[in-house]
């Protein structure tokens, strides 16, 4: 089981990220700084929109997603509310969606493994997640996921009972998905923050259980 | 043809799970495509499809956020919202600038 | 708009591959499944990567697959699924 490595690097996988190059102005870092200076200069766009854009999206992370998962498992009327309308359930909690798309939650069982995959591009649910990690964007998951789902999930060092149903969802329009992973036994005397606490991002992807 | 980017069930290797803390520049071209598209100057699937048609491999020899600034420059050039005239003149410009890269704005 | 398909109808999504930008994936085309739920009306996205207007709106379905049945070799229970989301203009009816 390999561990989260926060770098990139040449892996043996030709279409591997490559590393990143901080301190050199490539060609696409300078179409940046020209589409963006342009954009200012016509008045399209303004340098505080900018980076407002930048602040929410730091702004947005796992730990959104975590704050809903942690309140369904202790409010069954919420739950049923997150799994009935994603996106309205979500607003309800005070998180913020985006136009056009919608949140549909998808909930893990003893029965039923979910696992999200974008098999075109990269939709991901941004607005409870943030923006996707570098393997989520890869060729091998997204070519991969959606035929070997089990052999994905092993990879991840998530092994499935064989009784097990695997639903994956390519998220190919304009549905976002979030994975609603089953409570971790032993956790009955935990309050909901620390609940939050425990949900991992990839468990909400559907790559690893909790 | 099957477009470059289809790729549900090809064959491929093992996921690596590599990920990165995304730099400043990247996130402001996510920022880019965020206001512009809210500010309906061009769409997300004009995106989409101004990616897929990268030509040759540049697809898998670009990364993510290289790909989308291709195809946010072409589409704004597309659409008339800048000139080829204009960007040339701005990349000369950065070119000349004397400590290197300044993005002068935040 | 009324959507034409109702959810738990059987349904094949249409074969070919037209140019332009699809939202359809490739291995999902020709294939047999059922309606799982209908998402609403979106703007399409065939007409919008071309800076049109999107209208008129298009009835987006999520249709759920058997695995065994997207992939002959499929190496998994035969109650595996995959779920695609799917325009209306890319179903017809099953027979």
């Amino acid at each position: 089981m390999m561990d989260n490595i926060s770098h990139s690097h040449e892996g043996p996988d030709p279409h591997a990220p490559r590393p990143d190059h901080d301190d050199t102005l490539t060609h696409h870092k300078r179409l940046e700084i020209a589409v963006r200076e342009l954009l200012i200069e016509k008045g399209i766009l303004t340098a505080d929109e900018i980076r407002e854009a930048v602040e929410r999206m730091d702004a947005r992370g796992p730990h959104l997603g975590a704050k809903l998962v942690a309140k369904a498992w202790v409010d069954p009327a919420f739950k049923a509310r997150l799994l009935e309308n994603g996106s309205a359930a979500a607003e309800e909690a005070g998180v913020q969606m985006d136009q056009p798309t919608r949140l549909i939650v998808v909930e893990n069982t003893p029965q039923v493994h979910n696992l999200v995959v974008c098999t075109l591009c990269s939709c991901y649910p941004r607005m409870v997640l943030g923006i996707p990690p570098d393997w989520y964007k890869s060729r091998a998951y997204r070519s991969r996921a959606v035929h070997e789902p089990r052999a994905v999930l092993a990879e991840f060092g998530t092994q499935l009972a064989d009784e097990a149903t695997v639903r994956v969802h390519d998220s190919t329009a304009d549905m976002r998905y979030l994975v609603l992973p089953m409570r971790p036994k032993g956790t009955e005397g935990l309050d909901e923050a620390g609940l939050a606490a425990l949900v991992t991002r990839d468990s909400m992807i559907g790559v690893t259980t909790l | 043809m099957r477009g470059v980017h289809d790729m549900g069930g090809l064959q491929a290797g093992p996921v690596e799970r590599v990920e990165h803390d995304y730099q400043l520049w990247e996130k402001r071209v996510d920022a880019l495509m965020v206001l512009l598209s809210r500010k309906r100057r061009f769409t997300v699937d004009e995106l989409r499809k101004g990616i897929e048609s990268l030509p040759g491999d540049a697809y898998d020899r670009l990364t993510y956020y290289e790909r989308w600034i291709s195809s946010i420059t072409s589409a704004l050039i597309h659409r008339g919202t800048i000139t080829i005239d204009e960007l040339r003149a701005k990349l000369a410009d950065i070119e000349r600038r004397p400590d290197g890269p300044k993005a002068g704005t935040p | 708009m009324t959507p034409r398909f109702t959810v738990g109808a059987q349904v094949n999504v249409r074969p070919g591959n037209p140019p332009g930008h699809i939202r359809t994936p490739f291995y999902i085309r020709g294939k047999c499944g059922t309606v799982e739920r209908i998402c609403g009306e979106f703007r399409n996205p065939e007409e919008l990567a071309y800076g049109r207007s999107g209208e008129p709106k298009q009835v987006l379905y999520r249709v759920r697959f058997n695995q065994k049945d997207v992939w002959p070799d499929y190496r998994g229970p035969a109650k595996d699924t995959i779920d695609v989301e799917l325009y209306e203009h890319w179903l017809e009816p099953a027979p």
